[in-house]
């Protein structure tokens, strides 16, 4: 008990306290795992957070490590948990001046599949918010070019979804494999 | 060349570059827009080799999955294994052994090697320096010999496991790396002679392709290309994972990031590895290569065979979901590939297999910067650029 009381008291990241200040009413939750400082953030101030990670002089978040994200539609717990949003953009920054890594997850519902895109804060952020969009059909509001990138200009459906079968949909259809082979 | 420039006619051509072409070195297109010889517009497209790595990993389990890894930078298949389950095992809370880790460090380096001699071989041929290839890859051939007799694969290596790794070294594969190691220096200076001061060379890289520091961050530039900017960020150093801590090397930086830094980066970069390969193989410690745990790892061959636990053991852990489970949660963890940061996103819901798993590949981020080094370059420097960053179509696509 007391061990755990210890742990306790460690102070917290920086970055939690001066999100905590300054835009608390954003944080839906937060969470220290394995050395990486989780925060779930409402998507509304999705683009404030994020500049405000990026820009702080103190935490500087400059290095926007990945943009992706988690359909969690036969995933109940983490559904429950963020008032049925069907998915989670989830991004990885890192700053290079000794904050370490943060996650920041922005819960996406699937009647309002839109989120600002950050290609104004990070360049690098246009091919990794396309591909999010062709996987999982996300709309990057703001986005310049947002088409998609590794699936044809012409495909139908988002394959990272998890009503999406592994094996494809349709594509096979075009040859006439079964009728040869039967 | 800037007096051709000026009497051109200020008629746009439309110039399609792949996704077929001896210098993509894979299948990536550029579709270039030029003035006469200089590039206006440079459009980068991916997708070309697009294999649904990622949609497999929701189907296959923990340990079926390092095959997969095997082929996203098929340069260095040794250190996206290393990355992978080095992701898992952070997922479930355990360490492996301290031989083991040493072993995947001295894999992970020689695969660095192997990837930086491929790298500079086909570099220099694209710009027309053909010794550079052959010398690179007799080099690179002899990496390889090792990497077959230590895995079994020349390519497709498949060589970690979760909790440890598929079997120790080899016989006699100490001295085999040391010999390697010992001549690698002269062979490498052979290279040095013939390109680092080369006129023809430095015409053609140096000021080619630049990137400055605060682009390459935004953009996601990381690795040598990175470190060709001037900023020194290594993951082996800035967040030391497995026993990076406990060797010592530098990290060497360029100052203009363009093609010749990241060509003189990537050629410290392989002196530096020689000198870590050096320091494990004073260090490695004895002792098991895998975790003694049979809920992870795979009891030995004598055990299955002629033990009934052991048998048992066998079963569960290749048993659909009685295998490695890691608790529900998601973990992403980086590693400094040869290419740069590479990174395993992996969500898991607690069965054997993994939710979503995100690769964040390095050259994803290379390929889209493209445009920034080439536009206002000539045409002839696309070869040179492209070249210069090392864009994996494999890990590119996934």
């Amino acid at each position: 008990m007391s061990e755990e009381n210890q742990v306790e008291e460690e102070p917290k990241p920086l970055v939690l306290e001066k999100l905590e200040a300054n835009h608390a009413d954003a944080l839906l939750a937060q969470d220290e795992s394995r050395g990486t400082v989780v925060v779930v953030i409402h998507k509304a101030q999705a683009y404030a957070v994020l500049e405000y990670l990026k820009t702080d002089p103190e935490l500087a978040y400059t290095f926007l490590v990945d943009v992706t994200a988690v359909d969690n539609s036969q995933m109940e717990s983490e559904l429950m948990q963020f008032d049925y949003a069907r998915f989670m953009v989830v991004y990885q920054l890192y700053s290079y001046q000794g904050q370490g890594r943060l996650r920041v997850k922005v819960p996406v519902h699937e009647n309002d599949l839109s989120i600002p895109s950050v290609t104004g804060l990070w360049q690098g952020a246009n091919w990794l918010e396309r591909e999010t969009y062709d996987m999982f059909g996300i709309n990057f509001d703001g986005h310049p070019d947002l088409r998609r990138i590794l699936m044809p200009d012409d495909f139908d459906g988002h394959p990272l979804r998890k009503d999406y079968p592994l094996r494809g949909r349709g594509e096979r259809e075009r040859f006439n494999f079964d009728k040869q082979n039967v | 060349m800037q007096g051709g420039l000026e009497r051109a006619t200020g008629e746009k051509m439309v110039l399609n570059f792949g996704p077929q072409h001896p210098a993509t070195h894979g299948t990536l297109r550029i579709v270039l827009e030029l003035d006469g010889e200089s590039v206006l517009k440079a459009t980068p497209h991916a997708g070309y080799l697009h294999t649904g790595f990622e949609k497999l990993g929701e189907h296959l389990d923990y340990n079926q999955y390092i095959v997969v890894t095997d082929r996203m930078n098929y340069l260095s298949p040794l250190s996206n294994n290393f990355g992978y389950v080095l992701a898992v095992e952070q997922l479930l809370d355990i360490e492996v052994t301290k031989r083991c880790q040493y072993i995947r460090i001295l894999m992970a380096e020689l695969s660095r090697l192997a990837d930086h001699l491929l790298w500079l071989g086909t570099a220099a041929l694209d710009l027309g320096a053909f010794s550079v290839f052959l010398y690179s890859f007799r080099e690179r051939e002899k990496l390889y010999s090792i990497f077959e007799k230590t895995t079994g694969a020349r390519l497709t290596t498949s060589y970690t496991r979760v909790g440890g790794v598929l079997r120790d070294l080899y016989d006699g594969c100490e001295a085999d790396i040391r010999q390697f190691i010992s001549n690698f220096p002269k062979a490498l200076k052979e290279t040095h002679t013939l390109l680092t001061r080369n006129r023809i060379w430095m015409d053609r890289t140096k000021g080619v392709g630049a990137i400055s520091a605060d682009d390459a961050i935004s953009y996601g530039l990381t690795g040598p290309c990175l470190r060709a900017t001037g900023i020194a960020h290594d993951i082996r150093k800035a967040e030391p994972y497995s026993s990076y801590d406990e060797v010592t090397f530098d990290v060497p930086v360029g100052t203009n990031g363009d093609a010749y830094d990241r060509y003189l980066v990537r050629m410290e970069e392989m002196i530096q590895s020689c000198g870590i390969v050096t320091q494990v193989l004073d260090n490695i410690p004895d002792g098991p290569v895998n975790l003694e745990d049979n809920k992870i790892t795979m009891p030995d061959k004598s055990d299955a065979y002629g033990h009934i636990e052991g048998l048992i053991h066998h079963f569960k852990v290749v048993m659909d979901g009685h295998g490695v489970q890691p608790p529900k949660g998601d973990h992403y963890c980086a590693t400094e590939s040869p290419n740069g940061e590479l990174g395993f996103y992996i969500v898991s819901d607690g069965s054997g297999t993994a939710y979503r798993i995100r690769i964040r590949p390095p050259s994803f981020f290379h390929f889209q910067a493209l445009p920034l080094m080439l536009e206002g370059g000539m045409v002839s420097d696309t070869v040179a650029v492209l070249g210069s960053l090392n864009v994996i179509a494999g890990e590119l696509d996934r």
